[in-house]
């Protein structure tokens, strides 16, 4: 008998991942953890919407009293503060794109409750209801895209090494978000009809300015916008309010449609771009892991993702150390952003990635 | 079977209690303020009742208002004392180390502009009855200060405060939630105007509380409504949870407390490295073991207590997971991080020594399992 922890976030995804291992593992002592990332929002700032509001914690209780599940609450605060909110804000100060979800993954749910999940829990393996697949083949864990293509979360699954992911289980990787619905009514789960969160669980209505200000004191210095030959064609609010690939906002009228292309904090410049400017063949990765331990070799064909839901392109991989890695693509690809990952795949296998580092560093 | 080792959150219902009760929730179903036999019949049972408790603690039944628990019956001293004595005076002294109920009732009465002083404590948690007496001035009206601690089991010097609000001529409340679960409360002895009490903590129902108001105590009503509980607390009375209060004290005032096996399992738990008693040695709840132990969460101990058959706490019911640390912890002197790692074993009826040896050995295996993980990294990877 093994003991599972499952991560309850209170949404419908995590509530039918530990309901099928509830049902179908019955060799198996499954507990269910709701964990506490911040504490409580302002009245009428709650988050109805996100996973970590006081209303996902009863909503999980609720779904683990009817499987008939123990059910803790894990503080996660002090690791949420540092790890996910305060490298969110850091990332914006760095000129980066920020990727919370990537973060929290990492750091939270596979460093923090695993290790906590085994000490305090006396478990053997962690589950969440993120949509991926594992599989042990030829002596290796791998990780897999998960059957609905359409929900596939491998891009925020990256970081997982062999030891995590011999102690990880995703209980819906053979599943369709449909399919899983159907189960949460079938079961009479109260999260069966709830929506899909979509906000960053601790930015309340997505406005991340006032988290800069109140964590790091950033309130904005106005400053130029310029063009790629260095002509200012507008000014900003402060750099750290703009991302690469943003279009809103800039309040630049050029008579066509422009995006950021690059954000410089040295000189609080943010620099704009026609649709065909922002896109790149070769960008640079750093922080790289691969989900075998090592790379296949220093330089191999993969397909490459650096965004949520974007497409796969055909990529070379050339290996400069250890961890760092420069991307050749077959095609231009779309405003590879600072900061977000480069996730790298062998078919439907999820080899690794790594973090887009800034052009000029 | 689990060991349940948190009788300080609650004791479980003692069967003769629900006995007792059953008649009321059944056939007895009348409104003690109706005319007719049905509502006599209630009237009857809530009157015994009262007449039951009064005798135990030796107060006069017009001296016993039954309210909804202990924290019903702290907000009413407090408030209902502070606001009619208000035209003499708005401060109010309490110590550092009360419960919530005592704690945010003073907080919300010093927004409405009352001054209150919080008395330190010692390391164990004790009030200097010396400082109180220095703390009151011509314009105190109320001293709440607790009986025992919740959390570290502390007993306060009861009798020698009251002995000097008696003296100052200001009311003394004290929450003996606690400190009643093993003995009667005792208003003269204390010299105590107001006790707030509690049915779960001795075996009664939840939902159930009293406060002993002394004859003559000027107190604003904090429910209003109609005229029951002679004016102090309106709403059609919980019958049998009343009967079922009186009871559980009656049985409970039969038992003897179970000092030796606390001091056993007290015994056992410091001599396990890394871990510290908390609140007196011997001045303290005869059921209550606390403890801090170092290089642990408490709230993931008791997970792990839990998940191998052992139901304990971490010195208050905490069910949102925030990681406060505890007030109390904090003001005898124990540092925030040390303040993290507590743990409390309480015992209650049934409890055997037996339960306490195999509870010492898995207290012992998780920590140690707790200890072995990794520390948290954050702010050193």
């Amino acid at each position: 008998m093994s003991r599972i922890v499952a991560a309850m976030s209170g949404g419908v995804d995590s509530s039918v991942a530990a309901a099928l291992l509830a049902q179908e593992a019955t060799q198996d002592e499954i507990i269910g953890v709701w964990m506490r990332t911040h504490g409580d929002m302002p009245e009428g700032l709650e988050l109805s919407r996100s996973c970590c509001s006081p209303d996902a914690a009863d909503d999980a209780r609720r779904v683990a009293q009817i499987l008939d599940i123990p059910f803790f609450i894990l503080n996660v605060e002090k690791e949420f503060g540092a790890r996910v909110i305060d490298a969110f804000v850091d990332s914006y100060l760095e000129g980066s794109t920020p990727n919370p979800c990537q973060a929290c993954n990492q750091y939270i749910k596979f460093d923090e409750l695993l290790r906590r999940g085994l000490a305090a829990y006396g478990a053997d393996a962690v589950a969440t209801g993120h949509y991926a697949r594992i599989e042990q083949r030829d002596g290796r864990w791998r990780l897999m895209r998960a059957a609905d293509a359409d929900k596939d979360q491998t891009y925020f699954l990256w970081v997982l090494d062999q030891q995590q992911l011999s102690r990880t289980r995703f209980p819906l990787g053979d599943l369709t978000k449909p399919e899983v619905r159907a189960m949460a009514e079938r079961l009479t789960l109260p999260t069966a009809h709830k929506p899909e969160s979509q906000e960053i669980c601790f930015v309340p209505l997505g406005d991340y300015r006032t988290l800069l200000e109140e964590r790091r004191g950033y309130a904005g210095e106005p400053g130029p916008i310029v063009d790629a030959d260095g002509t200012t064609v507008g000014t900003h609010t402060g750099y750290a309010h703009y991302t690469v690939g943003q279009r809103h906002g800039l309040g630049v009228a050029l008579g066509e449609a422009v995006y950021v292309r690059e954000v410089q904090p040295a000189t609080n410049t943010v620099v704009i771009g026609r649709r065909a400017e922002i896109a790149q063949r070769t960008f640079t990765v750093d922080d790289a892991r691969f989900t075998a331990g090592d790379p296949p070799s220093d330089r191999f064909d993969v397909s490459i993702r650096i965004r949520h839901r974007a497409p796969d392109v055909p990529a070379e991989i050339t290996m400069i150390g250890r961890d760092r890695f420069v991307v050749e693509t077959a095609e231009p690809v779309w405003a590879p952003a600072p900061g977000q990952g480069a996730v790298m795949y062998d078919g439907d296998e999820c080899l690794g990635g790594g973090r887009i580092v800034r052009a000029s560093g | 079977m689990a060991i349940y080792l948190d009788h300080a959150a609650t004791s479980p219902l003692r069967p003769e209690v629900l006995e007792a009760m059953l008649p009321y929730l059944a056939e007895h179903h009348g409104n003690p303020s109706s005319i007719h036999a049905s509502g006599r019949r209630a009237r009857q049972g809530l009157d015994e009742s009262r007449e039951i408790i009064a005798q135990l603690i030796g107060a006069k039944p017009r001296e016993i208002v039954f309210t909804a628990g202990g924290t019903e019956a702290d907000n009413l001293a407090i408030k209902g004392v502070a606001w009619a004595a208000s035209a003499k005076g708005r401060h109010v002294i309490t110590s550092s180390v009360e419960h919530k109920a005592v704690m945010n009732t003073c907080a919300i009465l010093s927004r409405q502009g009352f001054q209150i002083t919080y008395l330190p404590v010692d390391r164990y948690g004790r009030v200097d009855p010396a400082e109180l007496e220095a703390a009151i001035t011509e314009r105190t009206t109320l001293v709440s200060i607790m009986a025992a601690n919740n959390e570290v089991g502390t007993l306060q010097p009861v009798a020698e405060i009251g002995a000097i609000c008696r003296e100052r001529k200001v009311v003394f409340h004290t929450d003996a939630v606690q400190a009643a679960a093993f003995g009667p409360p005792a208003p003269d002895a204390w010299q105590a105007t107001l006790i707030s009490l509690s049915a779960h903590k001795l075996g009664g129902p939840k939902g159930i509380g009293a406060l002993y108001v002394r004859q003559g105590t000027p107190m604003v009503a904090q429910t209003n409504g109609g005229a029951q509980e002679r004016q102090r607390r309106a709403g059609t009375e919980n019958v049998a949870a009343a009967v079922g209060f009186a009871a559980a004290m009656q049985l409970a005032y039969g038992e003897s407390p179970p000092n030796a096996l606390r001091d056993w399992l007290l015994d056992a738990l410091a001599a396990l490295p890394g871990v510290a008693v908390t609140g007196h040695p011997t001045e303290r709840l005869a059921n209550s073991a606390s403890v801090v132990i170092d290089g642990i969460e408490g709230g993931d101990l008791v997970a792990a207590l839990d998940l191998e058959g052992v139901e304990a706490s971490t010195g208050s019911a905490c069910t949102t997971g925030s990681v406060e640390p505890s007030h109390v912890l904090l003001a005898i002197g124990i540092d925030e991080a040390r303040a993290h790692g507590s743990l409390r074993l309480t015992l209650g009826r049934g409890t055997t020594q037996a339960d306490l040896d195999r509870t010492v050995a898995i207290v012992e295996a998780c920590v140690e399992r707790l200890r072995a993980s990794a520390p948290s990294m954050v702010g050193s990877a």
